[in-house]
């Protein structure tokens, strides 16, 4: 399912870039391939070129420079209505003057398919959201929800088998959000279509995708699964973009047989694994995520370093306790551990020895 | 609606009023300052608009020249039911009316209203009038002999009907219809009928103004839509010029342009596409009437319409696109459609200011270009309020009609003027 070389992908991106002024890149060299039926996401802040990569996708865009690919072929001149490919709009794009049979309706009139078919697919498509009984309103007669619905039946309508989504649920409360993703992702799966999803919603990209590709000044910092993207992140800026995240700066002291250690700027030592970084001396980010650190001995691997913590902050949230250290020089350490039974509950101003295994802390990038 | 009375408990405020009152009286305040701030405005729109009017529509069904002036007639008509011979104490009544009249010197407003019917009548009353004193019974001879137009009985109908004040003869007349002499209403003459003609004219000029409007101004406007900001506003202020320069400004100059020696006839002949001969007049006729006024009325298309295309978010053209329709089918089924508030509100808009437009077709519409509204002006000119009234009369509800057709048709709620 996921496609690893672009000869046996269902979409490409081949070296794409793309200006919009002449001046500055929008996307950088962008090669991505995504293999039939899978759903992938695009994730990244404001700006990185999502959107862009999407509507060249989708044929509103042309690319400045690179080939785009879609089944074996290249689309570069193919114009969006020949594409053939499902597209689902932030704001929805429900036409306001059709009822929602009516626009359902469309994509099939225009493919010039006869009146039974087109009622017996717009039917289907609308039971698939739960939505027959609303055919005959207009969008303007609809909830934020209902009419992503319409939104989405109407992008499947006519059988795309590349569907494409810019932010679909960016305007839903979150309690809808998350039930609209179980149904798209459950869409996804019954109908065997290929998805490509923006959003900058972090929770959103985990929980649905195949892979996420993790966009960031027009070029993919990694493109990964999401366990992957989350316990293994390349760089600085995919660990901090992706979920909670304590950073120590410092320079490699030893490196070697996959594990380093690291001095941090106030003279502490630390066990980490090294990503990219390379020689002895180098400046690095060691990453390590609030729930793998330890602060009682007897979990800790054995040989580890250690490093002193003050406890500034201890929160108490039901299932979970965060505490917030002092740990470098920096009051910013967070670290959260589960509400077992005999767990220790730390107060403010105690000082502990925290530490972590070196898989577990990840040295990148100084950023 | 809570609907307060099926409650079993009437609400009341914590010191026991209800709560109704309680609240229409907090409300009255509030009521009263709305319509003190509103009242000048109100005066303003009565004094200025609602009693002209309400005037011009009295005018129109109200002309009291010979009613008021020829009382011994008024008196017969009133004793005696229309026959076909007109007695001689009918002719007695009209001679001491007459006298009277040379006493008065009224003669000529009470000839005026019966001319309005029978045309070539104020010569007659007033010569009439003036040898009213000599004149020796039978009167019934004497008048008739003095001008034979006396014994004409369609003179008769028209004393009859111009005996009393109110009268719908002024909208007989702009219907191009007269009596004949038992009264029933008749078409007039071929070469009398000027009204229907105008009015059809009018009408279907301002149709076609309309349409050129609408042709030229929506792409402009669809390009004033989607540029950027800034190159959107210099184009819009090209738009906007002819709303600031003088009408007389830019009148001139489509006569510099248009004329038989002007611009685009020079030019015609330069390229050789015309002979010398073969200039084409677009001036002082209908021709230029319909140019100047597409120039003069363009804003009034374009401003609706582009308030409709901004809001029009481009997505939608994209959405359709990316269903499978072709640029013309996007076009057709969804950018179309949703421009119709915008195209009905332009087209409303010029089509209403073209019926009643009068300086441009005065101005360069020579003989054939001529309007209704010019029409009117001729008669206001000629101080026949009435005939200007029942003509403007017409026009208005005219417009009114289309106001009630696009309110049936697409809501006046959803008029979007700019
Ligand atoms: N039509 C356009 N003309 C010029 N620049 C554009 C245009 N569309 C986008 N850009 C620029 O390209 C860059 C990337 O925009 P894009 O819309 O792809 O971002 P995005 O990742 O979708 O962001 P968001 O999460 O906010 O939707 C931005 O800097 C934006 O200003
Ligand atoms: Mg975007």
């Amino acid at each position: 399912m996921v496609a690893t070389s672009p000869n046996d992908a269902f979409v490409a991106f081949e070296h794409v870039q793309k200006s919009y002024d002449g001046v500055s890149l929008v996307v950088k060299d962008l090669n991505l391939s995504i293999g039939k039926g899978e759903f992938l996401t695009m994730l990244g802040p404001s700006g990185s070129g999502k959107t862009t990569c999407l509507m060249m996708l989708a044929g509103f865009e042309t690319a400045t420079h690179g080939r785009i690919m879609l089944d074996g072929t290249n689309i570069n001149e193919v114009p969006p209505h020949k594409r053939g490919i499902g597209m689902v709009f932030q704001n929805y794009a429900l036409f306001p003057h059709m009822t929602v049979g009516e626009n359902l309706s469309f994509p099939l009139e225009v493919r010039g398919m006869g009146k039974s078919e087109r009622e017996a697919k717009v039917k289907r498509a609308l039971d698939m959201v739960q939505m027959y009984s609303f055919i005959n309103r207009r969008p303007a007669q609809l909830s934020g929800g209902q009419q992503q619905r319409i939104a989405l039946a109407r992008a499947l309508v006519f059988d795309p088998s590349l569907v494409l989504m810019d932010e679909p649920l960016g305007a839903l409360d979150k309690q809808l959000r998350e039930h609209m993703q179980f149904e798209i992702k459950h869409l996804h799966e019954s109908l065997g279509i290929t998805v490509v999803y923006v959003t900058h919603d972090q929770g959103e990209a985990l929980t649905m995708s195949d892979r996420v590709a993790v966009f960031n000044d027009g070029r993919i910092q990694q493109l990964a699964t999401p366990s992957d993207l989350y316990e293994r992140p390349d760089n600085s800026f995919v660990a901090q973009f992706i979920g909670e995240n304590n950073k120590l700066p410092g320079v490699i002291e030893s490196i070697g047989d996959g594990k380093c250690t690291v001095r941090l700027e106030t003279g502490e030592v630390i066990d980490a694994t090294p990503v990219n970084v390379s020689e002895k001396g180098a400046k690095t980010l060691v990453s390590i995520r609030p729930e793998r650190v330890e602060y009682k001995p007897e979990a800790m691997p054995a040989n580890a370093h250690t490093i002193d913590a003050e406890v500034m902050e201890f929160i108490y949230m039901g299932d979970m306790f965060r505490t917030r250290l002092r740990v470098a020089g920096s009051d910013e350490f967070v670290i959260k551990s589960r509400n077992t039974l005999g767990q220790r509950m730390l107060a403010a101003g105690e000082k502990i020895k925290i530490g972590w295994a070196p898989q577990d802390a990840r040295a990148l990038d100084p950023m | 609606m809570v609907d307060l009375t099926a409650a079993p408990e009437i609400l009341r405020t914590a010191d026991g009023r209800p709560l109704k009152s309680a609240l229409a009286l907090a409300q009255r305040k509030a009521k009263w300052r709305a319509f003190f701030l509103v009242l000048p405005l109100l005066a303003f729109v009565v004094l200025t608009f609602i009693v002209p009017i309400l005037k011009m529509l009295e005018r129109s069904v109200n002309h009291d020249g010979f009613s008021s002036n020829a009382p011994t007639m008024v008196a017969w008509f009133n004793d005696h039911p229309a026959g076909a011979d007109i007695p001689e104490d009918a002719y007695a009544a009209l001679v001491t009316d007459l006298k009277q009249m040379q006493k008065d010197r009224t003669a000529g407003a009470a000839g005026t209203r019966i001319n309005y019917t029978v045309p070539g009548t104020i010569s007659v009353f007033k010569s009439a009038a003036r040898e009213a004193e000599k004149l020796q019974p039978p009167y019934k001879d004497a008048l008739i002999a003095s001008n034979k137009m006396w014994g004409d009985p369609l003179v008769w109908v028209a004393m009859r009907n111009a005996s009393s004040a109110y009268t719908s003869d002024f909208y007989m007349v702009s219907a191009d219809l007269k009596r004949d002499a038992n009264n029933s209403l008749v078409r007039v003459e071929d070469n009398q009928r000027i009204y229907v003609y105008l009015f059809l004219k009018t009408f279907v000029l301002s149709i076609v103004i309309t349409v050129a409007c609408l042709l030229l101004a929506f792409p402009i406007a669809h390009l004033l839509a989607v540029l950027p900001m800034a190159k959107s506003n210099l184009l819009m202020i090209l738009v906007l010029l002819p709303f600031w320069t003088s009408l007389l400004v830019r009148t001139s100059s489509w006569i510099a342009i248009l004329q038989e020696q002007g611009i685009i006839n020079d030019l015609m002949v330069w390229i050789g596409a015309f002979s010398e001969d073969g200039r084409i007049r677009m001036i002082y006729n209908q021709t230029g009437t319909i140019i100047v006024m597409t120039h003069i009325l363009l804003p009034f298309m374009v401003l609706p319409l582009y308030s409709v295309m901004r809001v029009i978010p481009p997505s939608y053209a994209r959405a359709a696109r990316s269903l499978g329709a072709t640029s013309w089918t996007t076009f057709r089924r969804i950018y179309l459609p949703q421009t119709l508030p915008g195209i009905a509100a332009g087209s409303l808009l010029v089509f209403i200011l073209a019926v009643g437009y009068y300086i441009t077709p005065a101005l360069v519409g020579g003989a054939d270009g001529q309007l209704i509204s010019n029409l009117i002006s001729f008669h206001m000119n000629k101080a026949n309020w009435s005939m200007a009234a029942a003509l403007a009369a017409i026009l208005l509800a005219a417009v009114l009609l289309l106001y009630w057709l696009y309110d049936r048709l697409i809501g006046i709620d959803r008029l979007k003027l700019g």
